[in-house]
């Protein structure tokens, strides 16, 4: 982990100047994560006939961003917080019998990947559809591959290790932002725009739009991406490092004092939003089914 | 599911994996008969593993795997929405992905080939996917096709012109493109096929035996002499 | 809840109500232990293990806060249904209506909980909450469908939230807003329906296979998905211009969910259970 990550929070984390320039890397569509690949159920519309033109985009984006787009972004500033929070957990004691001689798998107040896999779960409870699920952990892997290279942290490492078959991906994007240096709001920001940037541009390759057309319809969404972001921290309860976390030291000396820790870590998120889209639903399952698709999802 | 990426190696650390070939060219080249043909001659001696970068879905992998040359669990496919130079060279995290979860559930391998979707002449992999590279041309582009060079062309580690039994109908010069191949390429090779007559690729099939041999040797040579630190 | 006023809002004073169910098991049998009306929010047992919620009063209106709650005990059975569609009305008094149902489901025991649609007036502001808390091994049909306005009406403004837990671990949190034109219209999101249902099927037959890798495909038709989620159960959901071709198409996903439950379901009583709470219409498939 990058020392400063534990750090910039007693400071406030929108200090930190790394912050802003990490952000245009992690939202930028050339990050190598497999981005490009998924189009968020753009391609099925296309082919429905849903989305016929710039019209039809513009309704399209309004509502992913409004729904998907917003539990996506309140769950990157969930993982992004709780990556901050736990930035002074080392990796290492995972995997290792604590103090109490538990494993980690026995889901002990002190092992690092257990908050992972319930945030996780949050999101699986907020993705009915089983496509949905896998386009997002087949995002998450690759975002966790990629980021681990680029901003190499103990908490990327803690959360592969987690959930092995791929966190969700606004879970991966959170804890790569905060290793990059971005505080929650930031990492929101990069969820909610990624949840309309890529159905764009598969609208422009697949329809044939005009590239400016559709940039001025991301620029109109401005207002709604800053609303989304705002929300989306908004729903967070900061309630990640009450007084009396560990600070650091090996987890299992925190373990008794941390009960009150442990307990509030991650109180808030049953209440993240979940706002659904049904027919995102249906366009992503219907997806899977079309023999000659182009985009993944 | 895919891979357990615990490894944190640089994507171009050969430390104990396999090779991984690209295999690039335009469409209709014959890539993916030229797949299957390395598939039928290098199949009995090696442990092979393949990924196709489809433009449509599966259609190539499909392909692979109805020629029975390979074993079809070992052929994956990776979706490009639209633009396969992109999951080759801008951003190959779903290659690498699909490479790795081959080698883990198969491996150790000895060579995992990577096919690009069909694209232009610019397409070239990105060395943190390909280790080597083959781009395939075709007689039926035009002779020319070698003299306006392109990355492909140019710096791949093989360039395969295929298709020659067709040169005649299409009135392209071998000859000429030999030499304008030779002289935009830096001595690089090129070689001639028929995937039509020679379902074997056989002279391909050697530079790639020789490939895979020289790879292991050299990460043999590296193993006696340094400690792979990161590499899984 | 019957009979829809034809004037823009009707003009009673609001309310807070609060209602209660709870049963309890009896000689191996479902009693009703208690049942407690609370107007507008009024029941009636109709057969055994079986409540209907009947209306005696328009509405909800804009400024009631009515509150539901369900407690099935360990190895009981309840059905809850309503006599007629629920018309969500804007009121005299200012805020929201709020319609909050609280259900708990015991160990071994089962809900089916299928009233008719919410019909979503114009002007109104409503919200429902719905928090389900079912055992480890409890079962559950819950049936939700919402129409978004009277005949050739746009709808007021709802906004809904479902958070169901098994055993304390979450299984599906959703929220439904619908009155925003804007997100209303977005095939994103309801494209040109003008009804939005959804069925959750949980109990311990749908449990996940756990060495299985990948997710299960899910089944879709025209308008209607039936979606097997991370957790023990599956989602039927469907969109639909009118009420009946809403619940045709939410019958014919929820059909579907026994493709997804494990063969041990014989065994464990799920299936049982829900055709046994399924009183005379065998909406499911079993």
């Amino acid at each position: 982990m990058r020392q400063d990550i534990g750090e910039g929070r007693g400071a406030g984390m929108r200090d930190r100047p790394s912050g802003d320039a990490a952000l245009l890397l992690l939202a930028d569509s050339r990050l190598p994560a497999g981005g490009h690949a998924h189009s968020g159920g753009a391609e099925e519309a296309v082919r429905l006939g849903t989305i016929t033109g710039p019209e039809d985009l513009a309704r399209f984006l309004r509502g992913r961003l409004a729904t998907a787009g917003l539990v996506t972004a309140a769950l990157a500033a969930a993982a992004c917080e709780l990556a901050a929070a736990t930035a002074d957990h080392p990796a290492e004691p995972y995997g290792q019998a604590d103090g109490d001689g538990n494993t980690p798998d026995a889901g002990t107040d002190a092992d690092p990947a257990r908050p992972w896999r319930r945030l996780d779960a949050e999101a699986d409870a907020r993705t009915a559809s089983p496509a949905q699920r896998e386009a997002s952990r087949v995002q998450g892997r690759l975002l966790i591959r990629t980021a681990r290279r680029i901003w190499p942290s103990a908490v990327l490492d803690t959360l592969a290790k987690a959930v092995p078959e791929g966190a969700h991906h606004p879970i991966a994007l959170g804890a790569a932002a905060a290793s990059a240096g971005c505080d929650p709001y930031q990492a929101a920001m990069a969820a909610a725009y990624n949840s309309v940037t890529g159905p764009a541009t598969a609208a422009v390759r697949l329809l044939g739009l005009d590239p400016v057309t559709v940039h001025r319809l991301l620029a109109d969404l401005a207002p709604a991406l800053n609303d989304a972001a705002h929300a989306a921290c908004a729903s967070l309860i900061d309630d990640v490092v009450p007084d009396g976390a560990p600070q650091n030291g090996p987890a299992h000396n925190a373990a008794t004092q941390n009960g009150a820790a442990a307990k509030t870590r991650g109180s808030g998120w049953p209440a993240l939003p979940g706002h659904t889209a049904p027919a995102l639903d249906l366009l992503a399952e219907g997806h899977l089914n079309n023999p000659m698709k182009l985009f993944v999802s | 599911m895919g891979a357990q990426h615990d490894d944190l190696h640089d994507a171009a650390d050969p430390h104990g994996r396999a090779l991984r070939l690209g295999i690039g060219g335009p469409v209709g080249s014959g890539k993916t008969a030229l797949v299957a043909a390395l598939c039928r001659s290098l199949g009995p001696s090696m442990r092979l593993g393949v990924v196709t970068n489809d433009i449509y879905t599966t259609e190539d992998a499909e392909f692979l795997r109805r020629a029975g040359v390979l074993d079809p669990e070992r052929i994956l496919a990776v979706q490009t929405g639209c633009c396969p130079h992109t999951a080759i060279r801008d951003d190959i995290a779903a290659n690498l992905d699909a490479v790795e979860t081959l080698e883990e559930r198969f491996g150790p391998l000895d060579l995992v080939i990577v096919e690009s979707g069909g694209d232009n002449l610019t397409a070239t992999f990105s060395r943190g996917l390909a280790d080597r590279q083959i781009f395939v041309l075709d007689v039926s582009g035009g002779d020319k096709v070698p003299r306006k060079g392109g990355p492909g062309v140019t710096t791949a580690d093989l360039l395969v012109v295929n298709k020659t039994d067709l040169a005649p109908l299409v009135g392209a010069d071998l000859t000429v493109m030999s030499r304008d191949a030779a002289a935009v390429r830096d001595g690089r090779p090129v070689l001639f096929t028929s995937l039509r007559e020679d379902r074997s690729a056989h002279s391909v099939a050697e530079w790639v035996t020789s490939l895979v041999n020289t790879w292991k040797h050299a990460n043999d040579h590296v193993h006696e002499h340094t400690t792979p630190t990161t590499a899984a | 809840m019957t009979t829809p006023p034809s004037g823009p809002a009707a003009s009673r004073a609001s309310v807070t109500a609060r209602a209660v169910i709870t049963t309890e098991a009896a000689g191996g049998r479902t009693r009703l232990e208690t049942l407690r009306s609370d107007p507008p929010l009024t029941l009636r047992q109709t057969g055994p293990g079986l409540v209907h919620l009947v209306s005696t009063a328009a509405g909800p209106l804009g400024g009631d806060h009515l509150l539901l709650v369900i407690d099935v005990a360990p190895g009981t059975e309840l059905e809850v249904r309503s006599v007629a569609s629920t018309l969500v009305l804007p009121g005299s008094s200012p805020g929201d209506s709020v319609m909050v149902v609280d259900a708990r489901v015991g160990a071994g025991a089962s809900l089916r909980f299928s009233p008719e649609p919410t019909v979503l007036a114009a002007g109104c502001s409503h919200r429902m909450a719905v928090r389900l808390s079912l055992a480890e091994d409890a079962n559950v049909v819950w049936r939700e469908e919402i129409v978004f306005g009277r005949h050739g009406e746009r709808p007021g403004r709802c906004r809904t939230r479902f958070d169901a837990t098994v055993a304390g671990r979450p299984l599906l949190r959703q929220e439904l807003l619908i009155g925003d034109p804007a997100v209303d219209a977005s095939p994103a999101v309801y494209g040109d329906a003008r009804c939005v249902g959804s069925t959750l099927i949980a109990g311990p037959a749908w449990d996940a296979v756990r060495d299985q890798k990948g997710e299960r495909r899910a089944t879709i038709g025209d308008g209607w998905a039936t979606l097997p989620l991370a957790g023990p159960g599956v989602l039927a959901s469907a969109l639909a211009q009118d009420t009946v071709e809403l619940r045709s198409r939410l019958e014919r996903a929820e059909s579907m969910a026994d493709v997804y439950a494990g063969h041990m379901a014989g065994e464990n009583g799920a299936c049982r259970a829900a055709t046994d709470t399924s009183g005379g219409r065998r909406a499911v498939a079993w």
